[in-house]
């Protein structure tokens, strides 16, 4: 069996009907064409993978290491280059295309994405406290209030706290394939995934 | 090319035909089973085409419908038909839908459709009414005589 990750672009979200007419809410991903560009084996890297690239870019904004990186491997420049571990490297061979037709529907799929970013969030917003009155004499509003005991006199880690929120990497798992349109290399997936559209994901197939 | 919103909106459109494919497919199904059921011969003169799903009639704000829908009781399926006024439209591609009224032993009862769901059988229009505004969510707070909706003699629609 060949790699079960594909790259791809997060185009926005809709609805469409099911098989019994109900309503699936779906979001659109463009996934792939993936092109391999380099292997990597235990031999040389100490692990296997393949690299491959997606999204097209013009050829200008590709610094001269990298177009010399696209040359070696004999395929036009792309936008995003990532690894997908794989053992079956001989496989593949660079300019091999992997395409969205490695999902079926009904499959279950893991998607990471980068999280749109919201900030320096408070604890309100950041880890959902309750906060406290806005009027009837509170002064604490938003607040983070205590941070811990007096007897331990020090904070924990990982007490919530204020800080950036968002931006991060984060993966959804058991996701629902609903429709795969090789053609036009569309994927459409149950629910929501990470990040805005335009974003970049990587969709990778979750073993029954 | 990097793709857009506009493939979403392409696939919102093919949403609506497709509607009427998933249509013609549950209900030839549903004949086959009830020939099998009935030990009667299925051929493909029983079975209904695309072509047969009843078209979307125009219908606008204070209208009186009858909406067909399938609904499931149990494993059966079975056609329920909601009689009332329109209230809202909202018209958003394959999202498109509509709001019923209609009381129902004295209780005031909303219904949302999606227009393009499969499970819409059909729509009747059982009269035109005539309103001037496009939301009438004030019928909500009026009871009996001030619910009425004057009629529109002379549809141009």
């Amino acid at each position: 069996m060949a790699v079960d990750t594909i790259l791809g672009r997060k185009i926005g979200m809709t609805q469409v009907f099911d098989d019994r007419g109900e309503i699936v809410p779906v979001t659109v991903i463009e996934a792939g064409p993936c092109i391999v560009t380099q292997l990597k084996s235990v031999a040389t890297d100490g692990y296997n993978a393949i690299q491959v690239g997606f999204g097209e870019i013009r050829p200008r904004l590709v610094n001269k290491p990298e177009a010399g990186h696209f040359r070696k491997a004999g395929v036009p420049p792309m936008r995003y280059l990532r690894e997908i571990r794989t053992d079956d490297v001989a496989e593949y061979h660079p300019g091999d295309t992997i395409r969205c037709d490695i999902f079926q529907p009904g499959m279950r799929v893991k998607v990471t994405g980068i999280s749109k970013g919201k900030g320096f969030a408070g604890v309100v917003k950041r880890h959902h406290f309750h906060g406290a009155d806005m009027t009837h004499g509170s002064m604490i509003h938003r607040k983070p209030q205590s941070s811990g005991a007096t007897d331990a006199a020090r904070t924990f880690k990982g007490t919530k706290k204020p800080g950036q929120m968002g931006n991060k990497r984060v993966t959804v798992r058991g996701l629902r394939v609903v429709r795969v349109d090789p053609e036009r290399n569309l994927l459409l997936v149950q629910g929501a995934v990470p990040g805005s559209d335009g974003g970049l994901l990587t969709i990778q197939r979750i073993p029954r | 090319m990097a793709l857009g919103y506009e493939v979403i909106r392409e696939i919102e459109r093919q949403e609506v035909a497709r509607s009427a494919e998933i249509w013609a497919n549950n209900e030839n199904r549903r004949r086959e089973q009830e020939a099998k059921e009935k030990k009667r011969p299925f051929s493909d003169a029983d079975r209904v085409s695309v072509e047969q799903r009843a078209p979307l009639p125009k219908f606008r704000q204070g209208d009186t419908v009858r909406v067909h829908a399938k609904v499931v009781e149990g494993d059966k399926e079975r056609i329920q038909v909601f009689e009332g006024v329109v209230i809202a439209l909202r018209n958003e591609n394959n999202r498109a839908c509509f709001t019923v009224r209609k009381i129902s032993h004295g209780v005031g009862v909303e219904r949302t459709f999606l227009l393009h769901s499969p499970r819409i059988e059909k729509i009747e229009v059982a009269r035109y009414g005539k309103v001037r505004r496009a939301k009438l969510y004030y019928l909500r707070s009026k009871v009996g005589k001030a619910t009425r909706i004057k009629e529109d003699r002379d549809p141009r629609r």
